[in-house]
C-alpha cells in the first residue's frame, strides 16, 4: 500500500509513472536510480508491502552530510511535478511466490491514482537472443492495446524495435507464438496485468549479460529520453551522454570494499 | 542503494549467464537480479494440480508465527503491542545482541515473560516452545513489572522472509503506535561492510546506527554510511516498519568478525547503555559483566565436542 511522506497524499492524476522490473544485471533499478538523481526527485512516499525483503539504509542519493541521514526502505516513490512524472524505486528482490500479488496491487493502486500511463524499464538476457536479433538493436519496445494512439505514432516515428515473438515452448517446432522476456522478471506480469487491468503501459528493455551493467543503465535512460525527452537531446557520443546523467552516492563500491595490499 | 545479492567481481564481471569455468565445462550462473525462480514460479504456476495447492497451504500453515503465552498456554488475540502498550520497545536479535542485554538489561528488575514467538522453517525447527533449553533458538517478549510500559523482546532464532511480515503484525499490529520508541540490537559480520579500505584493516568489533526520521536523539555512535544497507531479519523489517509509520527507532548494529557467542563483541554494545532508552534500565554494570563472563563460560562447555 502507498503510504505518503507528509500529511496529505499527493495528486497523481495525469501523472507518468516510471517503474523498474527487478530483472537481469538490475538495468531497470540502476536506470531508475539514475533518473531519480540528475532530476533530483523528491521523495513523496513509501510502497509498503510484503511482496519484498525488507532492507534499510541512509538515503542513497545523499550529495552532502545533510541529506545523507534520511533513512531509504525497499520500495519508494519519488515525484517531480514540473515534469509530472512519479517514479518508483525497487531495492530488494521478491519473497517467493509473491510477485504476482505485488504486480496486481501495485497497478491497481497506480490505475486509482489516474496516471496517464505506465513506463517500465527492464532487461533480458542476452544469450537468449535469435540471430535477428543478435544482428540488431539490443533494445525493445512493448506496448499494451491501451497506449494513447499520440505514443503509438510518436515510437513509430523513433523506429523503433518492437519486442518480437518467440515460440512458447522453444523445442517444439509448431509450438504457438507468444511474448517471452527470459530474465525480466516481473515484466510479464505487469504486461498481463496492464492488458487486463486495461492500462497504458509502455516496457522498454535491453538486452544485457550480467556483470558491469551501468553502460547498459545508461544506454537505456538514453533510449528512454530519445522519446520522453527528460533531458535535452545532446549529439550522439557516448562519453557526452553518460556525463549528462548523474550517478548516486550509492554507485559507490558496487563491486565490493577496497583489497588488502598484502594481495599485492 | 547496493542491490540486493552478492557483488560481481573480477574476471566474471564480464560474464554471460551461462559461465565457462577454470576447467572449461559451461555452467549456469546465478543472476544478481534473482529472476531465476520468477520463471520456474511461473511455470509451476501453470502446472500445479489441487494437490500442489493443497500442499502449499499446509506447508504455508505450518510456517505459520504464532505468538502465546507459555504460562497459560493460550494465544494472543490481538498483536502482541495491542495486549501490552508499551513506550519503549527494545529487541536483541542474534545471541550476542541476547547475551548483552540479557546481562546488562535483565539483571536489573523483575522482568515477566508476556508471550513467546513459535516460529518452524528450515533454520529453527522449534517445536515444542514450552521446554526451552537455552542453548536452542527462541523468541521470546517480556515487560518489567515495576514499568510495563517497557517491552524487551529477545530474539536468537531465523525468522525467514516469508514469516517477516507475519511476525511484525503480530507483534506490532496493523494501526501504527506513535507513542514508543523502538531500540534495536543485532550484529553483522565485518566482511558485510562495505569500505574503501580493504576491510582486513578494520578494527572490529564496531558500533554503527541506523535511525528512522522521527528518532531526534543523536545516537551512540556513527550512522551507517552509504553505501551500506541492513537486509536481515527482522531488523531490516522492524526498522523499514518504524520508518514508514513515523516511530522514532533506532538500530545498533555491530560489525564483528566473530558471529558466535563471544565476550568481545558483547562488550562493544556498551556504548549503548548511555542511551536515553537504556538508562534507567542499568544498574549495576560491574554485576553485569561478571554475568556475562558466567554466561560465555556455560556456553563453552556446551560447545565442547567431546561431551
Amino acid at each position: 500500500m502507498f503510504v505518503p511522506c507528509g500529511e496529505s497524499v499527493p495528486d497523481l492524476a495525469g501523472y507518468t509513472f516510471l517503474m523498474p522490473a527487478v530483472s537481469v544485471g538490475n538495468v531497470g533499478q540502476l536506470a531508475m536510480d539514475l533518473i531519480i538523481s540528475t532530476l533530483n526527485m523528491c521523495k513523496i512516499g513509501y510502497f509498503y508491502t510484503d511482496c519484498l525483503v525488507p532492507m534499510v539504509g541512509n538515503n542513497p542519493y545523499a550529495t552532502a552530510e545533510e541529506n545523507s541521514t534520511e533513512l531509504s526502505i525497499n520500495a519508494e516513490i519519488y515525484a517531480l511535478p514540473s515534469k509530472k512524472l512519479v517514479a518508483l524505486q525497487l531495492r530488494s528482490i521478491f519473497i517467493k511466490y509473491k510477485s504476482k500479488p505485488f504486480c496486481e496491487k501495485l497497478l491497481s493502486w497506480v490505475k486509482s491514482s489516474n496516471c496517464a500511463k505506465v513506463i517500465v524499464l527492464s532487461s533480458s538476457h542476452s544469450y537468449h537472443r535469435n540471430d535477428l536479433q543478435l544482428r540488431s538493436t539490443p533494445f525493445r519496445y512493448l506496448l499494451t492495446p491501451y497506449v494513447q494512439k499520440s505514443i503509438q505514432t510518436k515510437i513509430t516515428s523513433l523506429n523503433w524495435e518492437e519486442m518480437e515473438k518467440s515460440p512458447c515452448i522453444p523445442e517444439i517446432n509448431d509450438s504457438e507464438f507468444c511474448i517471452r522476456i527470459p530474465g525480466g522478471g516481473i515484466t510479464k506480469t505487469l504486461y498481463d496485468e496492464g492488458c487486463s487491468k486495461e492500462i497504458a503501459m509502455v516496457i522498454l528493455l535491453k538486452f544485457v549479460s550480467e556483470g558491469d551493467n551501468i553502460p547498459d543503465a545508461l544506454g537505456l535512460v538514453e533510449y528512454l529520453n530519445e522519446w520522453l525527452q527528460i533531458l535535452k537531446p545532446c549529439c550522439d557520443d557516448p562519453t557526452a551522454s553518460a556525463l549528462r546523467w548523474k550517478m548516486p552516492s550509492s554507485w559507490r563500491l558496487l563491486f565490493g570494499s577496497g583489497l588488502p595490499p598484502a594481495l599485492f | 542503494m547496493r542491490r540486493s545479492g552478492a557483488p560481481r567481481t573480477g574476471p566474471d564481471a564480464g560474464a554471460a549467464a551461462m559461465a565457462a569455468t577454470f576447467f572449461g565445462e559451461v555452467v549456469r550462473a546465478p543472476c544478481r537480479a534473482g529472476t531465476e525462480d520468477e520463471e520456474e514460479e511461473e511455470e509451476e504456476g501453470k502446472r500445479e494440480t489441487a494437490e500442489d495447492r493443497e500442499v502449499r497451504r499446509q506447508l504455508a500453515r505450518k510456517r505459520e508465527v504464532r505468538l502465546f503465552r507459555r504460562q497459560t498456554k493460550t494465544s494472543l488475540e490481538v498483536s502482541l503491542l495491542e495486549k501490552y502498550p508499551c513506550s519503549k520497545f527494545i529487541i536483541a536479535i542474534g545471541n550476542n545482541a541476547v547475551a548483552f542485554l540479557s546481562s546488562f538489561v535483565m539483571n536489573s528488575g523483575v522482568w515477566e515473560e508476556v508471550g513467546c514467538a513459535n516460529l518452524w522453517n528450515e533454520w529453527c525447527r522449534t517445536t515444542d516452545t514450552t521446554h526451552l533449553s537455552p542453548a536452542e533458538a527462541f523468541c521470546v517478549f517480556y515487560h518489567l513489572k515495576s514499568s510495563p510500559s517497557v517491552v524487551l523482546c529477545q530474539c536468537s532464532c531465523y525468522v525467514a522472509e516469508d514469516q517477516q511480515y507475519q511476525w511484525l503484525e503480530k507483534v506490532f499490529g496493523s494501526c501504527a503506535r506513535k507513542n514508543m520508541q523502538v531500540t534495536i540490537l543485532t550484529c553483522r559480520h565485518v566482511t558485510d561492510y562495505k569500505t574503501s579500505e580493504s576491510t582486513s584493516s578494520l578494527h572490529s568489533p564496531f558500533l554503527k546506527a541506523l535511525k528512522t526520521q522521527n528518532f531526534k536523539e543523536p545516537p551512540c555512535c556513527s550512522l551507517l554510511e552509504q553505501p551500506n544497507i541492513v537486509h536481515d531479519l527482522p531488523a531490516a523489517g522492524v526498522l523499514s516498519y518504524c520508518q514508514v509509520w513515523r516511530i522514532p527507532a533506532v538500530l545498533y548494529l555491530c560489525y564483528t568478525d566473530v558471529m558466535k557467542l563471544d565476550l568481545i563483541t558483547v562488550e562493544a554494545f556498551k556504548p549503548i547503555l548511555s542511551s536515553r532508552s537504556l538508562k534507567g534500565l542499568v544498574k549495576n554494570i560491574p554485576q553485569s559483566t561478571e554475568i556475562l563472563k558466567k554466561l560465555m563460560t556455560t556456553n563453552e562447555i556446551q560447545s565442547n565436542i567431546y561431551t
